[in-house]
């Protein structure tokens, strides 16, 4: 089987308030030099190894995973995993 | 006239919604339970607010891959009224029947109090019982209201006339103030506020019962025939 761990984040230029109220929150808690945060999403997923994951995983995402509208995402394979 | 309130698991604005057309509006009225839905026979469809599926992934996305959406984009796409409330609103956006998405409120909070709207279009099947510019007080009740849309978009939006309502005191960041929006063919609505918890001055406004009762006149007007 292949583990597909897909991240999903807010577009840059969108404005993330949640990323921003956790980035306070560490500025507040002694990590002043945060410049940036952003919260995103991180999903696994298990397909058979004869999956075609780019194409798979593209269509998961364009259809529900993701929203293009305001989220972007990427993602990596581990492959030879036991089922 | 006969309407259908679409149910999911996480629905929770069904039974006002279902109150303001039985009793607001005095129209025939069922709750439809998403699965195995069979919108034939009706003449417009509500989706109401709440969390359907727990808002799990987006708000309104697991209910915008059920089937019923399919029933309800061609039902859309043959022109009877599609009003989406809330997460309803979530809901057509993530089906793409609208443009643009939700994002949290602008600061975090989930807010529910009355909101003054500006009725910026009063010629759609939805509005025609109000005038432009009209305020009127509509409750809203959600953590993720804030409207958003690319440049390009929000052009189109203008240029196209889509945009319905407005807040007159922007209360969760969304874009050019936008409360709720037309498709093109203007006979799929959504808005964050929730008309159907404005249908009474005993609850604090009736200002949303003239949407239905547009929906209502529209509806007779097309389809039917005085002798």
């Amino acid at each position: 089987m292949k583990k597909v761990k897909i991240f999903i984040t807010l577009k840059e230029g969108v404005l993330d308030p949640q990323g921003k109220a956790v980035q306070e929150a560490l500025q507040a808690n002694g990590f002043p030099d945060v410049a940036d945060t952003r919260v995103g999403k991180y999903i696994e997923i298990t397909l058979p190894n004869e999956a075609d994951v780019a194409l798979e995983v593209q269509r998961m995402c364009d259809k529900l995973l993701a929203n293009p509208v305001m989220e972007e995402y990427s993602y990596t394979v581990e492959e030879g995993i036991r089922s | 006239m006969k309407f259908a309130v679409i149910v999911f698991p996480g629905s929770n604005c069904d039974r006002d919604m279902y109150h303001a057309v039985k009793d607001g509006l005095g129209e025939e009225v069922d709750l439809v339970w998403y699965e195995n839905a069979n919108l034939a026979d009706y003449d417009a469809i509500l989706l109401p607010g709440g969390f359907s599926y727990g808002d799990y992934l987006r708000s309104g996305a697991i209910a915008s891959v059920s089937n019923v959406l399919n029933q309800i984009k061609i039902k859309a796409e043959a022109g009877t009224p599609v009003l989406g409330v809330c997460n309803g609103f979530q809901i057509l956006l993530e089906t793409g029947l609208l443009p643009g998405a939700m994002l949290r409120n602008e600061k975090l909070k989930f807010m529910c109090h009355y909101e003054t709207l500006v009725v910026e279009r009063a010629d759609t099947m939805f509005t025609s019982g109000y005038e432009k510019g009209q305020q009127i007080q509509i409750p809203i009740a959600h953590g993720e209201g804030n409207y958003y849309c690319d440049d390009a978009t929000l052009d189109e939006l203008k240029q196209n006339n889509q945009i319905v309502f407005t807040y007159k005191n922007n209360p969760n960041g969304s874009r050019d103030d936008i409360a709720g929006i037309v498709n093109k063919a203007g006979n799929v609505l959504g808005m964050m506020p929730h008309p159907e918890r404005a249908v009474e001055d005993l609850l604090g406004s009736s200002g949303g019962l003239a949407m239905f009762q547009s929906v209502l006149q529209h509806w007779r007007e097309m389809y039917v025939t005085t002798s």
